[in-house]
């Protein structure tokens, strides 16, 4: 096992997730520093989700190491976890994150209310970032009368609302066309780079992960980056 | 890209002096590989040989050549038909790629290093451009996104040529 990079932010060594005698991960390494953003690529079925997810807090590991800003995930009991999740972290998806019954201005505040913030204050950071992504003319608006690219806009300014130092997005362009995709993520990575939040970006577009800073690729459950081969 | 197309094509918008027309070039389409004056030049004046410009002044003093070039009728018609016709898809562009991956094969080389080398060329590349296009103008967005299609579908052989490589290896080696 071999230690992780100086510096980073987020860093996971000799990963390893079974699921039966499934092998989703089989000693996956992977690394992240504050402001960079990472694309996570590979074949369909090779680990990208399930790394993403430990690496998230979501699943935890049958073994490895996993350290966010110095500290173990893997020794942190749930309770823990999940408030990193909630006050660190920001998640992205490929569909259906938005709560239907909410317009979008409120599911964009909805995790700042959800940590108490007064419903007012919440909808102005909201409606800040609804700017960054494009989006603040929908606010009013419920998720069933936007465009899927829509959503996935409101989405995105809906994971930056809480300030995360990590973004976790998980094909968030996967149900778009090329043009709504790739505005997805010339705004995403825009609004991530200039509130200094790391992007884990999964994607098996080559076009998507042409944003980010560097690549790994996944194959059977074992991570490669693609920087140091060159 | 035809270049000699290519200037016929800014004349026909009006005369030009050389100096000018390398300008006019770089400036929309030579992004990455600005003319050099003797390429004008050379081109210039295979285009007076075969009738498709005529000289329209020659502006006095100066630089080597200062003559002011303009299109002919003939240069119009020129222009028109390699417009009109389509290019020829090139469908072996990866010609040269299959034969490393072929002899990595064939030599007990390590084939997956060498698909994933190119890889990673492919897409620093592709960041570059994608970089380019974010900060770029109309123009540029979409010279850079006809790259990137391209740089697009070579990766998409790379990773489906990566998978395949067991099978390629027994065909190879039989
Ligand atoms: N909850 C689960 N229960 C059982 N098996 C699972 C579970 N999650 C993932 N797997 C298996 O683990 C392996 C890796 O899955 P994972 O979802 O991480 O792949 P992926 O790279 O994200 O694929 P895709 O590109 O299709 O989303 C697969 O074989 C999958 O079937
Ligand atoms: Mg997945």
């Amino acid at each position: 096992m071999t230690a992780a990079p100086a510096g980073s932010l987020l860093a996971a060594t000799g990963l390893r997730k079974a699921y039966g005698s499934t092998d989703a991960l089989d000693g996956a390494e992977f690394s992240i520093h504050a402001g960079e953003v990472v694309a996570v690529m590979g074949p369909s079925g090779s680990g990208k989700s399930t790394l993403l997810h430990c690496l998230a807090g979501i699943v935890p590991p049958d073994s490895g190491s996993i350290v966010y800003a110095g500290r173990e995930l893997t020794s942190m009991n749930d309770g823990e976890r999940s408030e990193l999740r909630r006050t660190e972290f920001g998640f992205v998806f490929q569909f259906g994150q938005l709560v239907p019954e909410l317009t979008c201005v409120e599911n964009v505040a909805l995790p700042l209310r959800l940590t108490g913030v007064k419903r007012k204050e919440a909808e102005r950071t909201a409606l800040h970032w609804m700017e960054q992504l494009q989006v603040e003319d929908l606010g009013a608006k419920r998720p069933g009368e936007i465009s899927g690219g829509q959503g996935q806009r409101v989405a995105v300014a809906r994971a930056l609302v809480t300030g995360p130092r990590v973004i976790f997005a998980d094909e968030p362009t996967g149900a778009l066309d090329s043009l709504n995709g790739e505005l997805v993520m010339q705004l995403l990575t825009e609004a991530a780079r200039s509130a200094n939040a790391a992007v884990v970006l999964v994607t098996h577009e080559t076009r998507v992960a042409a944003y980010s800073d560097r690549e790994i690729v996944v194959r059977d459950g074992r991570s490669r980056d693609m920087e140091r081969i060159v | 890209m035809s270049i000699g197309h290519t200037l016929l094509g800014l004349l026909e918008a009006g005369p030009r002096h050389g100096y000018d027309l390398k300008r006019a070039f770089d400036e929309k389409f030579g992004h990455d590989r600005p003319l050099a004056y003797g390429q004008v030049y050379s081109t210039m004046s295979r285009l007076l040989k075969n009738g498709l410009v005529e000289v329209d002044g020659i502006e006095s003093g100066g630089g080597p050549d200062r003559k002011r070039y303009a299109i002919t009728d003939a240069g119009i018609t020129d222009v028109e038909t390699w417009l009109s016709q389509p290019e020829k898809p090139d469908p072996y562009l990866h010609s040269t790629l299959y034969t490393k991956v072929v002899l990595a094969l064939l030599t007990g080389r390590r084939a997956d290093e060498l698909l994933d080398t190119q890889r990673a060329e492919h897409l620093r590349l592709m960041r570059v451009l994608t970089t380019r296009k974010r900060k770029g103008d109309l123009a540029d967005q979409l010279v850079c996104d006809h790259a990137l299609f391209h740089l697009e579908a070579d990766l998409r052989w790379l990773e489906l040529t990566a998978a395949r490589l067991g099978r390629l290896a027994e065909e190879v080696r039989r």
